[in-house]
């Protein structure tokens, strides 16, 4: 194990134009952890995921994610740093509607360059840790929304990436599919993931190991048993 | 943890067609309706040249079995308005013939005033535009005819009250071998109809009567109205130089000599300018299919926004997302393409069928089809295909 946090974020800045969302924000997770992002609305919580997921720039400041300084990164080493350590969840599902499950997940690691039948084969895999290796061949018009989270889930998952980020997954589902995703997603942490989660339930985030709250695009409060180095 | 080799991963051929096949497959309406414009385009393409390949191969092999070795020798018209038209000379045949590589000449002469009626109730003007001529047996040989019944001349035949209908005279006289028609004040017997003549075709509305027999019952006075010469095809050029001498050395500038299978050929040549006049046709369709795919991707591009993003926080590289959509609508026209050259080839192997043509799709017209839709997808799909590859993951993700 190494010392060295999966993310590190210090004095980070995120502006549109005069419009200032994130002011210096200072944040370290390591390895094996399971932190919830909390805030109100508006606060900048998206924006923030979506700096340490490499899927936008910061204005100013230094974000590293697995051992990487993203800044001086291009488009094509962020692409690649995304296809092999990084997984994402929204709260949208953002399955191909023509394919099967299995296909939905195998396609988590197309942009890792393995070949199909490998893909697949761990595709399957993936699933059965979500619990849904029975629902392989089933299209996403024909699962509930909440297998539908667990199938982004295992897409995410299925290339055993470094950090896995999730905004809101459970926020478009009821309270007992929303269990099920975050009992597959705990799971996952007990087998070593690393997971981030914004999330608006106060039950979900207070029966997470750490909570991050933000408000006005600051970290305000950071509780939990890691602490920054 | 810091050896991450942070070069993106290439897609495999199967890859880039299983992903650029994506749109194609949840759409499959819009699909069709977009693909449709270029297979217009490109059967119609495929279908003019072919058919016009085909007609030209038709006639390539009709001229080869004709044959483009013949000349006809007419009189043309008077010098300075002199005595009445001219004529050949009675010889003119015997001239002719004479020339070395002249292997066959025969003549035909119009009885211009000479009536044919299937009887004597017939009023004379009623000839249903039927000549009777005058000629001799070498003609079925030098115009390369053919009996459809019943017999030509014989040397022993054609100076008998005989007679010989082209094709069309039969059919309007409705008489068959052995009636008896009257030409002028006589009965003369039909001892045969000949097949439609090509090369000759106002011989298929005469009436054939022996030069002899038309000498002795219908006044007829020798002169041949026009010789029908066949020659080596390299000799046509200098049998050509010398014929109008040979037929009339007192006056030459009097003959006229022509070849007939250029009026074929000629007749080809016209047909051509319509055949461009459909290619342009069939490039508009291409045209406007061209502008139906890259409309169809515009949208695609449009309402696919999430997916380009999900493929972005899943690796996709600015390259990949652009080869993908480039993909798809080189996917979208190659489809029509294919379809269009299939429907293209089909409708030429059915228009040559009814025409009893052989069936030619030139190998050109079908790649050059392909080659055009490509060019076509290619152009239609760049711009979106660009588009979709710019936009930033979290707007992309954000526009739902
Ligand atoms: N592309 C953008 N251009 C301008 N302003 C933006 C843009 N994206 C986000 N913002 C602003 O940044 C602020 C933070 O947005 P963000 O989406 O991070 O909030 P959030 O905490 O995720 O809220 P929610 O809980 O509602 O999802 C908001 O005021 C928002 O209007
Ligand atoms: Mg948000």
């Amino acid at each position: 194990m190494t010392l060295e946090p999966v993310i590190s974020l210090s004095d980070v800045v995120k502006s549109y134009g005069d419009l200032t969302v994130l002011h210096g924000v200072d944040l370290q997770v390591r390895r094996g952890e399971l932190a919830a992002i909390v805030g109100p609305s508006g606060s900048g919580k998206s924006t923030l995921l979506n700096l340490i997921g490499t899927l936008d720039r910061a204005t100013s400041g230094t974000i590293r994610v697995a051992g990487q300084d993203v800044g001086v990164l291009d488009d094509q080493q962020l692409s690649a740093l995304r296809a092999r350590h990084l997984g994402f969840i929204f709260q949208q599902y953002h399955l191909a509607p023509g394919h099967s499950a299995l296909d939905n997940v195998a396609d988590g690691m197309l942009y890792a360059g393995l070949p199909q039948r490998e893909r697949r084969k761990r595709a399957a895999i993936a699933l059965e840790r979500v619990g849904l290796g029975h629902r392989a061949r089933h299209r996403p018009y024909e699962l509930s929304g909440g297998e539908k989270q667990r199938v982004a889930v295992a897409r995410a998952v299925v290339g055993e990436p470094d950090l896995i980020l999730a905004d809101e997954p459970t926020g478009a589902l009821d309270t007992k599919s929303g269990e099920s995703v975050m009992g597959v997603l705990r799971d996952l942490n007990a087998d070593g993931a690393t997971i981030v989660i914004i999330t608006h339930d106060q039950e979900i985030a207070a029966s997470l190991p750490r909570q991050v709250r933000v408000r006005d695009g600051e970290i305000v409060d950071d509780r939990g048993p890691v602490i920054a180095a | 943890m810091s050896d991450v080799s942070l070069h993106p991963a290439r897609l495999g051929p199967r890859d880039v067609l299983r992903v650029g096949a994506v749109g194609l497959r949840t759409r499959p309406v819009r699909v069709f309706l977009s693909a449709l414009g270029i297979a217009i385009g490109i059967a119609t393409m495929v279908a003019v040249v072919g058919i016009s390949t085909s007609s030209k191969a038709d006639l390539m092999a009709e001229l080869d079995r004709l044959g483009t070795d013949m000349l006809t020798v007419e009189a043309g018209a008077p010098l300075n308005g002199g005595d009445g038209a001219p004529k050949l000379p009675k010889e003119a045949v015997a001239m002719v013939s004479r020339i070395g590589p002249v292997h066959k000449v025969s003549a035909i002469a119009l009885l211009k005033d000479t009536t044919i009626r299937r009887n004597e109730l017939v009023p004379p003007e009623r000839n249903g535009g039927i000549n009777v001529m005058a000629t001799d047996p070498d003609l079925l040989g030098a115009v390369s005819g053919g009996m459809a019944h019943g017999r030509w001349f014989t040397s022993a035949t054609a100076a008998y009250p005989t007679v010989v209908l082209g094709a069309s005279a039969a059919t309007r006289l409705g008489a068959s071998p052995g009636e008896l028609v009257w030409i002028g004040e006589d009965r003369f017997t039909v001892i045969g109809v000949m097949r439609p003549l090509e090369l000759a075709v106002d011989l298929d509305t005469a009436a054939l009567v022996g030069w002899g027999a038309a000498e002795k019952r219908l006044s007829f006075d020798g002169h041949p109205t026009r010789l029908y010469e066949r020659s080596n095809d390299e000799a046509v050029a200098s049998v050509r130089a010398v014929l109008t001498r040979t037929v009339n050395p007192q006056a030459p500038e009097t003959v006229q000599v022509s070849r007939p299978s250029d009026a074929l050929t000629a007749k080809e040549a016209a047909s051509g300018s319509l055949t461009g006049l459909m290619l342009g046709l069939g490039a508009v369709a291409l045209l406007v299919g061209g502008v139906g795919v890259a409309n169809t991707m515009v949208i695609s591009v449009l309402e696919r926004r999430q997916e380009i993003g999900l493929r972005r926080s899943m690796g996709a590289t600015r390259g990949q997302i652009r080869i993908q959509f480039l993909t798809e609508a080189l996917l979208l026209s190659g489809l029509g393409g294919a379809v269009g050259a299939l429907l293209g080839a089909l409708a030429t192997f059915g228009f040559a069928a009814v025409q009893g043509w052989p069936a030619v799709v030139p190998a050109w017209a079908l790649g050059g089809g392909l080659g055009a839709t490509v060019v076509i997808g290619m152009a239609a799909g760049l711009y979106p295909a660009v588009r979709a590859s710019r936009l930033s993951p979290t707007e992309a993700l954000g526009s739902g």
